[in-house]
Parts: structure tokens; C-alpha cells; sequence
């Protein structure tokens, strides 16, 4: 049971009447990456939004590096290392670049308001740390020469990027990336892949990820999670998957 | 093309802050008491405009609280600059409490006072608002604008009633207004280019996205509205002792209105534009006085009618945030490298063209 | 206390409630479907109250004129805000309609500033609608009965709106998410304008009563009330109708029963709300029947 990076125990979550998520059981260990798939609608994206405590589950438990974060408020589960990305892509658009990678090092800043407020004591330090930091994410995602642009002028690619050197920006222990190659073409696919595997032997970081794009989930994920309306329907590594009667019934279904 | 460089860039802004100084030194002495009176309302505004954009332009909190805010201010610091004697003679329907009624304090530590009272007064009124997400901050505030008035005319053992408190000394100068109004802009620049002003963007521009990167955004909230309640006090206190009288009826509504129309009209979000629409709306509102008074047109008497510049204020608000929502600056901050590069332009095509 | 000064000040307590809910409504209303705040909404008190007064007074018009005048005009006045002000920027972000609606507020109080003068006016209080009736001990006014009434029959045919004609579904539809209701081929438009209408005619109504009870109007008269009907939407749960009816009477009741029961407070009156809004804030954010707000 002990040195799971994030574990999920039967969470439900119901709006209204509706079931989104029901009795799901997740674990992620470290340096693993873990694929989260199933048709739209099937309850991936509510249950980011239950680990990263947007939404508060109707029951179940979420542990993180064995402590209880069920219900923990989503400022307070981002600081104790779990970043996350957005399906619909949610940067600061009118910051520039630089600045949305540096508002998600915020919480490193060691600095009081009345050092930044009169600009004395750690300040010049520490904001001079976070440029460099988020300049050097910047340039791992190939964005340094855009880190003064307003976010919302880059290209729909990049944004995803960009929204990933945020997320980095949080030194996550676990990160969540919600559809991220989603509009992307094949060979950005391609290397974008590449770039989660060097990112997880680099950093000792765990990945949880949801897509639609089956060869990439196959490609880059260790093991995967299937699951339809709310349930799961299969676990196991990518040859599994590939064989099980269930999923390719729940996939052919949704047609 | 002229880049940025930070050096340049801080001698420039010392020799324009000395430049200041010196038009200041040089008005003191030259200009007429009416003219000093609008530059040290023009450098009071700054400090309102700058504070009030702090709030809602940059963590984009409506707040319409600034009335309140000022009145905090003011009394505060009437309270402790009057002398014992003063306040025995001004007090006449009740007497003021001790021990309000024995304390008396220099100018800059009642100004000091004011804004600390104003800023933990609005960290109370933060913290039920800021627990819940939504359109709450412009009505509770605008509701304690209400409660404030209510307070002033009924404590009167504090703030003397509907008589106010008259006689202040008149400690206010351009030295004081624009002194703390240099202080205020370079604070909250600084506030702006720091991490916790970025966090504050963040929450204005998406509050989901901000808390998934760990910002509390309640904290932050609760942090810029107490910040810029702070300097409206300060303010409140300048003000107080420039006009040496205040009253219940002195903090209106409308005082918060013509802040709103100033940093809309410079761009919700630009410090910049805040100080440049202050100085303007400030100048222009003087000039638009003459449409409340009786004045003489053409061999023709026109009759002053009241509240016609607060019409055209309004349709003025209306219309720009119709029309040009973006104000005069946008949420663009003045740099120094652009503006070499406008005038350096300048120069260029004027070489050539000679 | 006595019992008849219980009462009656209960009977004074309900027919101030009864105006703060009428105006409540249409905040509620408003808000349910387009999440604005409506500052100009309190303000409609005053125009009513000033149409109807130029009904009676300058033209002469009998008093049952004269109110419906007063309510078709505000109604026709509040969807000339929405297609004026509010329309323009939908799509923009919040504090712009916040500030907008901020504007549009103080342009209607200084128009009328400006047009009619700011010397309050008495409002001629038809016959009808005058004296009391004797209940052993308590006064019972002729215009609280018909306050009482005025507001039932009203919330009726609102709630009846709301819940049975296809319009009413069409609003309920939109408070819930405007992008579904224009792909389902509502005509977003015309749903909003009819709230506003609906809205601003509960106001006028409200404005025509209030000024029957408070007899004095002038161009700022709308403002507190507005802030007080704010208040009590979100007391009974903002986007509620009922919700809205039941917090203003609530509000109505606290305000004077506190000055009833401690006179020496009276000069607070109007910070009751203030300090109920600060309550709710703490304990019940959602009110007494509402849902979250969204984002």
C-alpha cells in the first residue's frame, strides 16, 4: 500500500442526480505515467477536477504521498505538489508568457508583501530565482522567444505548452495534463511524446494524463485505466488494453 | 530602436521625479492659491485613482467602497490631529469619549493612523466577502458606504454628528499630497512587478486557473483590497486637512463615481493610465464646473443646472465602456524605451525632412 | 410589549417587506438570467414614482391612469436599459456590465436631478388608498391591505409566468445556460427584454406604493431601497422569486421590529441590511432557497 505517489479510493461524485464518477480506484507511483481514457462524458476530466480539489467528491478518499487531500482546498493540494493542465486550455491570457510560468512559482517566493511593496530585503533575489527558473522552463518547452508576448497571441499549440511550463513551474511531484496533444498534428504528437517520457526519467515525476489519441496514450503510458460512465472497464499496460473485449465494445459503442 | 535598460531607465525616472520636485518648488512660490489647490487635489486623486485601480483594474474586485474608505480616512486622522482644547470646543452636542478626547498626534502619524484604521476596517469587510465567489464586493461595499454615513451621523461622541468636525489645521501642502502621492505610485508599482501583484492578475484573469497553481486567491483578494484601502485612507487624511472641514455628507457616492469614471477612462488595469486620467479628470472637472453655474453665452444669461455634470459623466462612463473599453492606456504600463522610441522617431523623420 | 403594538408594528413590518420584495424580484430575475447586477434597478422606484406623479398632478389623469402609465413606461424604460446598455456587452468580461450598470444608475439620477429638479415633491395620495381601519387596539392601514394584496396577486402571476407559459421556461432555461437556449432557437433577446420588462414593472408597481407610503419623491429615492432589495435577493437566494418575496418580507420585519423593540436605534435603521448581508455572507452564502452562484 505504501509509496503510492497519489492513490483513489472508491471516489463518487454525483451533480444533481447524475452519476459522473462511480467507485473509481486510481494509483499512480512515482516515475510512472498513467493513462485515464474512455469515451466523452465518461467522468476523466471530474476526476482531475476531485484530485486537484476543484470539485468535492460525494464519497471516497484521495491520499497523496499517504496523506488524506479529500476535500483539501485546490490552492493548498497545488502547493503540496499536484499541477495540472486544462482540456479547454486556461492561461492568464492577458499576462505575457514569462509572467504566467512565474505567477505558478508563487508559492516558492520567499519574499513578505511589504519587501515587494517597497522592493528591499529578499525581493530583487528571489524575483530575479523565479525569472530564471521560468525562463529556463520556457526555453524547455521551446517559448523563449515568445516570454514577452500577451499569452492569448500565441498559437493554440503553444498555449498547450505553455500551460505545461506552468504547470512544471509548481515543482509538482505529480503532474496532470488533461488532453494534452488534443489539436495537435501527427509529428507534434510525435515529439511531444518523446518530450513526457525524457520529462518523467528527468525529474522522478509522476504523470497522469487523459487522451483520446490512442497511439499516443500506447506509446507513452505504462499502464492505462478505462472507464465509462463513471465505472472502470478495464486496467492494465497497453497490450492488455489493446485485447480486451470491453473496451473496444465501449469505444465501437460510442461509435 | 531603443531597448530597455534598466540603469537608463531608473536615472531617467530620478531625473523626472526631480523635475517634479522642482515645478512643484517653483509653483509654491509663483502660482495662485487657486491653482495650488487643484494640484494638491490632483495629487490626492493620483493617490485615490492609483489605489482604487489597485482593487478593481489590476485583481479585478468591483469595489465601489472608496467614499467609505475616505471618510474612514478622514475622521481618523481629524480625530487625532485636533488638540484637546479643540475638541472640548468643537464637541458641543456630546463630548467626545476618552480617550479620543485626551490623545493628540502629529500630522504624519495621524496620517500613518488613518491608513491602518482603514485598511483593518476593510480587512473586516474582506473577509466574510472574499469566502464566497461572486458579484458580492460591489454591494457590500456600496452598502457600507451607507452604513459609514449611518455611523458618522449617530456616533456622535466620536465623530461629532451632522455638525462634523470643523477647524482642522491646514497641514496639507504639495509637499505632503504629492510627496505621498510619489510614495503610493512607487509602492504600488512595485506591488504590481512582484509576485504577489502577478497573483493578483492571475485571479482577475481566470480565479480556477490561479488556484490550481496555488494561489489563494482569497488571500490575495483579501491583500489587495486591504492594500488599497490603505492608501485611501492616507488619503482621506490629506484631505481632510486640505479642506479643513469634514462632515457625513462629504463622502458621497459620487466621490467613488469619479474615481470609477478616471481609471475606466484610463484604461481599467494601467497604472499608468490611472495617474494620466486623474490629472485629466481632475483639471477637466474643474473646467466643467461652469456648467453648474450661471454664466453669460453670447449676450445670453444661462441659468447654472445641477447635476448636468454628472449626467455628462455618466453618458461619458457609458460610452467608453460601449465604445472604447480599453481607455486611453489599455492595460499597458509606460516604459520608458517606448517612449525614446516615439521621439526618437520623431527627431529622425524630422532630420530627414529638413 | 402589548400585543396590538406587536401587531401593529408587525403590520407596518410586512408592508415595508412587501416593497422590498416587489423590487427584490426583479433583481432576482435579472440576475437569474444574465448574472448582472442591476444597479439601475432601484432607480425604476423613482422613475415610476415621478411618472405616475406627473400623471396626476400636471395632466390630471385619474389615479388608475396614472399607475398603469407609470408601469407600462418603466417596463418600456427597462428594456431600453438592456437594449442600450446591457446588450452592447454581453460577451465582455463581468466588471465591464457591472460598471456599465453602475453608469446607467447614476445617469437616470442626475437626468432626473436635472429635468425635474431636486426639491422633494409630496405625492398626491388618492382616496382610496387612505385612512385606517380600527381592529380593537390596532390601526390597521387602508394601504398596507392593499400592499398586502398588491404584492400576493402579484407574485402569483409572476410565479404563474415563470412555471406555466413557454416564456417563463425560456427564462428558467436561460439562468441555467444561455449557449444551450440560443442553439435550441429561443430568441435569447427577446427573453432577456421580457425580464427586464416583467422586472421593471414589479418595480413600478413597488415605487407607486412606496411613495404612497413614504409621500415624498425626489431623484435619489430609489437608491437605498435598491441596495435594501439586493439585500433581500440574496436573503432568499438570488435567482429565487419566492426566495426574493420571502427575504424582503424578512428584511421588511427585522428593520422594524429592531427600531420597535429599541427605539434608541432607530438612527441605524439603515445599516440592518448591512449587517444581515454580512450574516448571510458567513453562515448561508446560497440564501434561504437559492443555489450556488457561479463563477
Amino acid at each position: 500500500m505504501s509509496g503510492n505517489l497519489l492513490r483513489i479510493e472508491s471516489l463518487v461524485v454525483q451533480f444533481g442526480g447524475v452519476c459522473a464518477v462511480n467507485g473509481l480506484n486510481l494509483e499512480i507511483e512515482n516515475s510512472e505515467i498513467i493513462g485515464l481514457i474512455g469515451p466523452n462524458g465518461a467522468g476523466k476530466t471530474t476526476a482531475f477536477n476531485v484530485i486537484t480539489g476543484m470539485v468535492k467528491p460525494t464519497t471516497g478518499k484521495v491520499y497523496f504521498l499517504n496523506n488524506e487531500i479529500t476535500g483539501k482546498t485546490a490552492p493548498f493540494i497545488a502547493r503540496s505538489g499536484i499541477a495540472r493542465t486544462f482540456q479547454n486550455i486556461r492561461l492568464y491570457d492577458d499576462l505575457t508568457v514569462i509572467e504566467n510560468v512565474m505567477v505558478a512559482a508563487h508559492s516558492s517566493v520567499s519574499y513578505s508583501f511589504p519587501e515587494a511593496i517597497l522592493g528591499i530585503g529578499r525581493f530583487g533575489r528571489d524575483e530575479r530565482r523565479i525569472r530564471i527558473k521560468s525562463m529556463e522552463l520556457l526555453e524547455m518547452m521551446g517559448l523563449e522567444r515568445l516570454a514577452s508576448e500577451k499569452a492569448d497571441s500565441l498559437p493554440y499549440g503553444s498555449q498547450r505548452k505553455l500551460e505545461i511550463a506552468r504547470a512544471l513551474a509548481l515543482e509538482p511531484k505529480l503532474l496532470l495534463l488533461d488532453e494534452p496533444v488534443a489539436g495537435m498534428n501527427p509529428a507534434e504528437t510525435s515529439d511531444f511524446a518523446e518530450f513526457i517520457l525524457k520529462l518523467r526519467d528527468n525529474m522522478t515525476i509522476g504523470i497522469g494524463l487523459i487522451e483520446h489519441d490512442m497511439s499516443f496514450v500506447m506509446n507513452v503510458c505504462d499502464r492505462m485505466k478505462v472507464i465509462d460512465h463513471g465505472v472502470e472497464i478495464a486496467w492494465g499496460d497497453p497490450q492488455h488494453i489493446r485485447n480486451n473485449q470491453r473496451v473496444i465494445k465501449a469505444y465501437l459503442g460510442e461509435g | 530602436m531603443v531597448k530597455e535598460n534598466p540603469t537608463r531607465d531608473k536615472l531617467l525616472t530620478y531625473m523626472a521625479v526631480a523635475a517634479l520636485l522642482i515645478f512643484l518648488w517653483y509653483a509654491e512660490s509663483h502660482f495662485s492659491q487657486y491653482s495650488l489647490r487643484i494640484i494638491n487635489n490632483i495629487g490626492i486623486f493620483i493617490v485615490l485613482a492609483v489605489s482604487y485601480n489597485l482593487i478593481n483594474g489590476i485583481a479585478g474586485q468591483f469595489s465601489l467602497g472608496t467614499n467609505a474608505f475616505l471618510a474612514v480616512g478622514a475622521y481618523t486622522s481629524a480625530i487625532f490631529t485636533l488638540s484637546p482644547e479643540e475638541k472640548i470646543r468643537s464637541f458641543i452636542i456630546e463630548p467626545m469619549i476618552w480617550p479620543l478626547s485626551e490623545i493628540s498626534l502629529s500630522f504624519p502619524l495621524s496620517l500613518l493612523l488613518a491608513g491602518v484604521v482603514t485598511a483593518l476596517i476593510a480587512l473586516l469587510v474582506a473577509l466574510p466577502v472574499f469566502r464566497v465567489r461572486g458579484d458580492y464586493l460591489a454591494i457590500v461595499t456600496l452598502g457600507f458606504g451607507e452604513v459609514v454615513q449611518v455611523v458618522a451621523n449617530n456616533v456622535v461622541s466620536v465623530t461629532n454628528g451632522p455638525l462634523g468636525i470643523k477647524g482642522l489645521a491646514p497641514h496639507t501642502n504639495i509637499w505632503w499630497s504629492w510627496g505621498i502621492c510619489i510614495f503610493t505610485v512607487y509602492c504600488v508599482v512595485r506591488l504590481i512587478n512582484s509576485s504577489y501583484g502577478r497573483a493578483m492578475k492571475a485571479v482577475r484573469e481566470d480565479e480556477t486557473a490561479a488556484e490550481a497553481m496555488g494561489i489563494n486567491a482569497f488571500r490575495i483578494k483579501t491583500l489587495a483590497f486591504t492594500c488599497s484601502a490603505f492608501f485611501q485612507g492616507v488619503a482621506g487624511g490629506l484631505l481632510a486637512h486640505l479642506i479643513t472641514t469634514i462632515s457625513p455628507s462629504l463622502f458621497t457616492f459620487m466621490l467613488t463615481f469619479n474615481l470609477l469614471i478616471i481609471i475606466v477612462i484610463g484604461g481599467l488595469g494601467s497604472t499608468t493610465g490611472a495617474v494620466l486620467s486623474a490629472i485629466l479628470i481632475t483639471w477637466g472637472s474643474e473646467a466643467l464646473r461652469i456648467v453648474e453655474e450661471p454664466f453669460t453665452f453670447f449676450g445670453y444669461d444661462y441659468s447654472g443646472i445641477p447635476g448636468m455634470r454628472m449626467v455628462l459623466f455618466s453618458i461619458i462612463l457609458i460610452l467608453v465602456m460601449l465604445f472604447a473599453r480599453r481607455g486611453i492606456m489599455g492595460r499597458n504600463e509606460f516604459k520608458w524605451s517606448v517612449l525614446l522610441n516615439r521621439f526618437g522617431r520623431q527627431s529622425k523623420s524630422e532630420a530627414r525632412t529638413s | 410589549m402589548d400585543i396590538g403594538f406587536a401587531t401593529q408594528q408587525i403590520i407596518y413590518g410586512l408592508t415595508v417587506g412587501c416593497l422590498y420584495g416587489l423590487l427584490a424580484i426583479g433583481y432576482t430575475m435579472v440576475y437569474g438570467v444574465l448574472r448582472l447586477i442591476n444597479f439601475a434597478h432601484g432607480d425604476l422606484l423613482m422613475v415610476s414614482a415621478y411618472v405616475a406623479f406627473f400623471g396626476i398632478v400636471i395632466f390630471s389623469f385619474p389615479w388608475p391612469l396614472a399607475f398603469a402609465g407609470a408601469a407600462l413606461i418603466t417596463g418600456f424604460i427597462g428594456i431600453l436599459i438592456d437594449r442600450g446598455a446591457y446588450k452592447p456587452i454581453r460577451k465582455s468580461p463581468r466588471i465591464s456590465a457591472l460598471i456599465t450598470a453602475i453608469g446607467v444608475s447614476f445617469l437616470l439620477e442626475n437626468l432626473a436631478l436635472v429635468i425635474i429638479g431636486g426639491r422633494p415633491k409630496p405625492f398626491p395620495i388618492p382616496m382610496l388608498f387612505e385612512g385606517s381601519l380600527s381592529v380593537g387596539q390596532v390601526k390597521l392601514p387602508i394601504l398596507s391591505i392593499w400592499v398586502l394584496a398588491v404584492t400576493t396577486v402579484l407574485l402569483m402571476i409572476v410565479l404563474a409566468i415563470i412555471n406555466k407559459t413557454r416564456i417563463g421556461m425560456a427564462m428558467r432555461a436561460l439562468s441555467r445556460d444561455m449557449e444551450t437556449v440560443s442553439l435550441m432557437g429561443i430568441d435569447v433577446n427577446r427573453v432577456i427584454s421580457f425580464t427586464f420588462a416583467l422586472g421593471s414593472m414589479l418595480a413600478a408597481f413597488g415605487g407607486v406604493m412606496w411613495c404612497m407610503k413614504y409621500p415624498a419623491i425626489e431623484p435619489f429615492m430609489g437608491v437605498i431601497p435598491g441596495l435594501k432589495a439586493f439585500v433581500a435577493a440574496v436573503l432568499g437566494g438570488i435567482g429565487n422569486v419566492t426566495g426574493a418575496a420571502i427575504g424582503g418580507l424578512i428584511l421588511g420585519l427585522a428593520e422594524v421590529l429592531i427600531v420597535a423593540v429599541q427605539p434608541d436605534w432607530s438612527g441605524y435603521r439603515d445599516a440592518i441590511a448591512f449587517c444581515i448581508m454580512i450574516f448571510i455572507l458567513l453562515t448561508r452564502p446560497t440564501g434561504i432557497m437559492g443555489q450556488k452562484l457561479p463563477d
